[in-house]
């Protein structure tokens, strides 16, 4: 209990330290995360689209789910060197498979009716794509955004090893800060891990069209027990 | 359950109702009806007539809430209920394999419950393969996915005969079924049923499936029993308008399926050379009989059995054989 | 590696000094196959067991704790929502941070390191059962009851059998997720193969933390590949359905 109070004053005590650490946090994860979006969404949807490559496009977030991300900085420490980029191309490595994967369920799960009644209308490829496939898949891509935010914001904090600054950074320097410095730290990461979360959840819900929101609560239920879904993300690191 | 006298028990409902709480109707009230051994008697009646219910408490699906049901004279109630299912044989609509089992397993599930050997499993499960007509020795070891909805009910009547129970109790089986599939198991199970006689209820919404699988057809209305007949009985004589109804306008033409040529008395043969009558088998129903005449445009019709004559029928012999037995039937 | 700050040597690489160091070893390149190999019974060999072991520990208990709320939530339905907050919560914690809070309560050891990753496997553990459970067909039910099967012999015969995809999809991605933290792990004195990471990123040493993260990834995909191939084994029935 003792820790916890020293911990708040702490908190309380350095809040211009947790401002930058935070900025610099975020900035990591969301440079990341832009990279990410820009890679996986367009090939998820266009392979989707084509229904081609699932094999690829199903096993790649297994084999992401799979990667130690503290392993894949080391060794991305080894190649890249040390600092900010090593870091991105680590987070970069470890968000796109989720964000691919469900990009491409999304819009190859489709209801191939619709489908084709867009086609019978006749819609060209790119009109079917944008006005009936895109709108229908968008709960399911984004909750594969959500998910992989979520889980780079929170693998943000071992970047610290690698020189890439944010508030790990106050986490394992015991040295300076103290074990109240480490617990606020701590608890700091777990709060913004938890608000972006929720943040997301109320972005998803907005950008989900009102007649497809049982849908999408039906779609994240049927991705615990189909195996090649992600049904999870890869805990926050 | 005696499974060693197999096929001959009697079914019997006396004053059976269910209630359920909440609901001032009864499902099924003061439900009274005798199944004779080795016969199958068909429940019918429109959705929510307590058909299934009626079906289920017989192997306590569902709890009886007053009356009785007995098997043999002997209460369902008076046995284990674990012990009153496995001698009794359940076939439904979803059919409800166990997609994790091999065929063989599926079948080999109550013996296994009570302790056969895998070798007399095995050799059951063949037996019984072989006679709902599919391939022992290439389907035994597949599972139940690899078949479409017709082979996975005839696996599904296989595993409810596995240790030969003297009482089948069928909920809609063939109703997901396509009409030529249906068609190909109803007579299928009809052969079997001659071959092992079991005690049958049947359940069905369907009434010329009632009318074809059923010795004796119970029709149902509001939980309560309105008609309880043979089919020809039901089909001459609906006991009001309700049931008149439900058989169909067109119950005239439906008996006619229900009689064969047998059951005319018919006129002398034709002298020799008489040949060029349009010839029907014995064993036909009378329906076959007058559709031919229809298409043939013929007057009469030559009876044949084993394909030698042993007399002639005409349209006036069916008409007035079935409003014969009409009359007798009203008086 | 015990808790305190790392951060990359400030100066030149600290090389170890055992025997004769190979020219690849001074330039300290990115990885030295000759040092990895002639290290790896002495360096990365028990660590890998380590590994292995912590998680092993990890997603056992994980799933025995899993399994015993799920079958208490299939049957008291209440049980599910509070216990999936519970695990949930546990899940969303970023590791380190994790790890930190809980070396406050429980010390720096193996103890406090299993209590976290246990924490972190139940959410999916639980949560893939659970939806095993409630996933078993009605008809095949209903035919269990009808054939006279006790509650029992229905839950170990035909529910659980026919769960076991989901469970097993569960255990597989609890047991990659558990790889992957056990490295963190090691910051608090776990042991693993977070060790070799932690220590030669702190020296320098190249060849030390590449060698050591490409066997934790090695280790992560073998034991993903060998969970899909047991899970094949144990559910034939899966694969085999009739094409329409």
């Amino acid at each position: 209990m003792q820790t916890l109070i020293n911990a708040f004053s702490f908190f309380g005590h350095h809040l211009d330290l947790f401002r930058d650490k935070t900025i610099a946090h975020l900035a990591i994860s969301f440079a990341s995360i832009g990279v990410a979006l820009a890679i996986a969404i367009p090939l998820g949807v266009w392979l989707g689209h084509l229904h081609r490559g699932s094999f690829f496009a199903i096993n790649v977030s297994n084999i992401g789910r799979a990667l130690p991300s503290l392993a894949v900085i080391s060794i991305a420490i080894g190649i890249v060197g040390i600092g900010f980029a090593n870091t991105m191309v680590a987070l970069v490595i470890l968000a796109a498979p989720v964000m691919l994967t469900n990009a491409y369920v999304a819009v190859d799960q489709v209801d191939t009716n619709a489908v084709q009644a867009a086609r019978a209308m006749g819609m060209r490829p790119w009109q079917v794509l944008m006005r009936v496939e895109l709108p229908l898949a968008v709960p399911l891509i984004f909750a594969g955004i959500r998910t992989a935010t979520v889980y780079v914001v929170a693998t943000a904090t071992l970047a610290t090893f690698a020189g890439g600054g944010g508030l790990g950074d106050i986490i394992v320097n015991e040295a300076t800060y103290g074990s109240a410095g480490v617990v606020a730290g701590a608890l700091a990461i777990t709060v913004l891990a938890f608000a972006i979360d929720g943040l997301l959840a109320v972005v998803q819900r907005a950008v989900t069209p009102r007649p497809l929101r049982h849908l999408a609560r039906r779609a994240s239920a049927a991705a615990t027990v189909r195996e090649p879904l992600p049904p999870l993300p890869a805990p926050p690191q | 359950m005696n499974q060693a006298d197999s096929g001959c028990v009697e079914i019997a409902f006396r004053e059976v109702s269910k209630r359920y709480e909440g609901r001032p109707e009864a499902a099924v009230n003061r439900l009274s009806f005798e199944v004779p051994p080795g016969e199958i008697c068909v429940l019918i009646g429109p959705s929510g007539c307590g058909k299934t219910t009626a079906l289920k408490m017989v192997n306590r699906l569902i709890a009886i809430t007053d009356g009785d049901i007995t098997i043999d004279g002997r209460s369902v109630n008076a046995l284990e209920v674990t012990q009153l299912r496995r001698g009794i044989g359940y076939v439904f609509q979803q059919i409800g394999l166990f997609p994790h089992m091999s065929v063989e397993a599926n079948i080999g599930s109550v013996p296994r419950l009570l302790g056969w050997s895998k070798q007399r499993i095995r050799a059951r499960a063949a037996e019984l393969l072989s006679l709902v007509g599919l391939d022992p020795d290439a389907d035994l070891r597949r599972y139940p996915g690899e078949f479409s909805g017709g082979q996975q009910q005839r696996i599904g009547v296989a595993r409810a005969m596995a240790v030969d129970p003297p009482i089948m109790l069928m909920d809609e089986p063939f109703g997901a079924i396509d009409p030529i599939t249906r068609e190909r198991l109803q007579d299928d199970f009809l052969r079997l049923h001659r071959e092992v006689r079991k005690t049958i209820i049947f359940v069905t919404h369907d009434i010329d499936e009632a009318i074809k699988m059923g010795d004796r057809i119970a029709i149902m209305r509001d939980g309560q029993l309105v008609q309880y007949a043979t089919s020809d009985e039901l089909l001459a004589s609906p006991a009001n308008d309700f049931v008149a109804s439900f058989v169909g306008a067109d119950r005239g033409l439906k008996r006619l399926r229900v009689w064969t040529l047998r059951d005319l008395t018919l006129d002398p043969a034709p002298p020799a050379g008489g040949d060029s009558l349009p010839s029907v088998e014995v064993g036909r129903s009378l329906r076959d009989a007058l559709s031919l005449l229809l298409t043939e445009g013929a007057g009469q019709l030559t009876v044949t059995e084993a394909g030698k004559p042993i007399g002639t029928v005409t349209l006036e012999a069916i008409t007035s054989a079935v409003a014969q037995d009409r009359n007798t039937a009203a008086a | 590696m015990i808790s305190g700050l790392i951060t990359p040597a400030a100066g030149g690489p600290v090389i170890p000094t055992f025997g004769k160091s190979s020219t690849c070893v001074v330039q300290n390149h990115q990885f030295c196959m000759s040092w990895f190999l002639d290290n790896f019974s002495s360096r990365f060999q028990p660590r890998l067991l380590e590994h292995i072991e912590l998680t092993a520990i990890a997603v056992g208990v994980g799933m025995v704790i899993a399994f015993a709320a799920a079958l208490l939530a299939h049957t008291q339905s209440w049980f599910e929502t509070p216990f999936s907050l519970l695990a949930a919560f546990f899940y969303t914690i970023p590791a380190l941070a994790f790890f930190e809070v809980m070396v406050q309560v429980t010390g720096i050891n193996r103890l406090t390191a299993e209590i976290a990753l246990v924490s972190y496997t139940l959410l999916i553990l639980f949560r893939n059962t659970l939806t095993g459970l409630r996933a078993v067909p009605d008809d095949a039910l209903q035919a269990a009851e009808a054939m006279g099967l006790t509650r029992r012999q229905t839950l170990t015969r035909v529910e659980l059998p026919l769960a076991l995809p989901p469970i097993m999809a569960g255990i597989r991605i609890a047991t990659v997720t558990t790889i992957s933290l056990t490295t963190v792990a090691a910051y608090i004195g776990a042991g693993g193969l977070g060790e070799p990471i932690f220590d030669g990123i702190q020296t320098g040493f190249k060849t030390e933390f590449v060698a050591a993260g490409f066997l934790a990834v090695a280790l992560a995909l073998v034991a993903d590949g060998l969970l899909v191939i047991v899970q094949r084994l144990l559910t034939p029935w899966a694969r085999r359905v009739r094409r329409a």
